[in-house]
């Protein structure tokens, strides 16, 4: 009996890539569907009703839903194939934390190009920080998860495609402060299932500026 | 062979009953080291050097922080008594509810608690939705873990005993026991139960300490 997987996605959402991602790692065929957050669908707001929030995964009618709990679900159904948590209870514990502290990227990033001032360069301050706080987590691995591309790799890389839009209108670089993360970034590009799964980074900008106009942020 | 477990906690903190809590159920010998959070510990700063916060697991001298990520560690290495389900839908939800009560729940108690006004009404309203959820969710259990405590129970415990401590010091019902019947008597099971019942801080410390964090937010916000 074949399984019926779906995601219900919006194509610039960094937290829907780590699914997307994921799903590729495992050799997962699914249905994706893109919604609409300003018309939310019936299903949507089925599926999550108390969030209403993307990315949701529905496997067989049940939906899951939260990026990083999708992932762990993911991992856990399909776990013989490009296992992405480690089996030592301790290596998961770090892969846990960390991917948590991944999710700071996103608030501050979302100041970083929805505020300005002195309420930007906070922002700017703590998402820099952030990441040399990640890079130095990284170390001189190849990936987060050691030899092998895993959990924390999944929960980070889809924020790379979205760099250029935060250096933009930050005014900053991410490679000059956080070179091996770039470094780290490129080499995670070069797996298909991530470069099938993040989106162009000029994109990203052009998604950014459109939604900084309807906010009214200019 | 020698397992060495220690807890970095402070007395009060309901992230840190989690882990206490998982410990006791699970029957797993440790130390406890209190700590004092205006005057962090060197271990503490080395065993938690990101957030500089409590609580922190420290087993075989290898450090866990961040109390969801501990009990989820706690459930994988001691295998007795487990809180999660086995089923990988059900742990997603698990860890779904656990999230959605720190995320959200637990914000908008506080703010009815730390708010006043217009602004505290509003946080009613928000806990009163997010209540509702939990609600639905308890439906045909007695525990949200099921028959037994588990982990989503750790996760939202902290409300069965602070949600009363907070309704006596503003003088506000946030849990009706007509409204949501369900949730109100899984606050009373749940704050009963054998070990969660013998390890709630002193209540009229808890008191104190809450009354005071009130005077001062109020004192800050009328001087502003």
């Amino acid at each position: 009996m074949a399984d019926e997987i779906i995601l219900l996605d919006l194509w610039a959402s960094m937290l829907g890539m780590r699914v997307r991602v994921a799903l590729a790692e495992k050799g997962l065929k699914y249905e994706y569907r893109e919604q609409d957050l300003r018309n939310k669908s019936p299903l949507l707001l089925e599926m999550n009703p108390v969030h209403k929030k993307i990315p949701v995964l529905i496997h067989n009618g049940k939906p899951i839903c939260e990026s990083l709990i999708i992932v762990q679900y993911i991992d856990e159904v399909w776990y013989n194939k490009s296992p992405l948590l480690p089996s030592d209870p301790y290596q998961r514990a770090q892969a846990r934390f960390w991917a948590d502290y991944t999710d700071k990227l996103y608030e501050l990033g979302r100041q970083l190009w929805l505020t300005k001032g002195e309420e930007q360069e906070t922002a700017k301050k703590g998402f820099m920080e952030c990441l040399k706080l990640l890079e130095g987590e990284l170390g001189d691995k190849p990936y987060f998860g050691g030899q092998n591309f895993g959990f924390l790799d999944v929960a980070l890389v889809t924020f790379s495609c979205w760099f250029f839009a935060y250096e933009s209108f930050g005014n900053f670089s991410v490679e000059a402060e956080c070179p091996k993360l770039v470094a780290w970034s490129k080499r995670c590009m070069e797996k298909e299932s991530v470069s099938s799964s993040l989106e162009d980074p000029l994109k990203i900008h052009g998604f950014v500026i459109m939604m900084r106009k309807e906010l009214g942020v200019e | 062979m020698g397992e060495e477990v220690k807890l970095f906690r402070t007395w009060s903190s309901p992230f840190a009953l989690r882990i206490v809590w998982a410990l006791k159920i699970k029957g797993i010998e440790y130390e406890t080291v209190f700590e004092d959070l205006s005057n962090k510990s060197p271990l503490l700063l080395q065993y938690n050097p990101v957030h500089k916060k409590v609580p922190i697991l420290v087993h075989n001298g290898r450090p866990i922080a961040e109390s969801l990520v501990i009990l989820e560690y706690i459930d994988e290495t001691w295998k007795q008594g487990p809180l999660l389900p086995k089923d990988p839908y059900e742990r997603a939800m698990a860890r779904f509810w656990a999230k959605f009560g720190d995320d959200k729940v637990l914000t908008s108690i506080w703010s009815v608690f730390i708010k006043q006004g217009k602004e505290q009404e509003e946080a009613l309203v928000a806990t009163m939705e997010n209540l509702k959820f939990l609600e639905e969710e308890m439906k045909g259990k007695k525990f949200f873990g099921g028959e037994r405590i588990g982990y989503v129970d750790l996760a939202l415990g902290c409300l069965a005993n602070l949600i009363s401590i907070f309704e006596e010091i503003v003088g506000l019902k946030i849990v009706d026991e007509e409204k949501l019947p369900l949730f109100y008597s899984w606050m009373q099971n749940f704050a009963e139960a054998p070990i969660i019942r013998d390890n709630w801080p002193p209540r009229d410390k808890m008191i104190v300490k809450f009354q005071a964090l009130l005077d001062a937010a109020i004192a800050s916000s009328s001087s502003s």
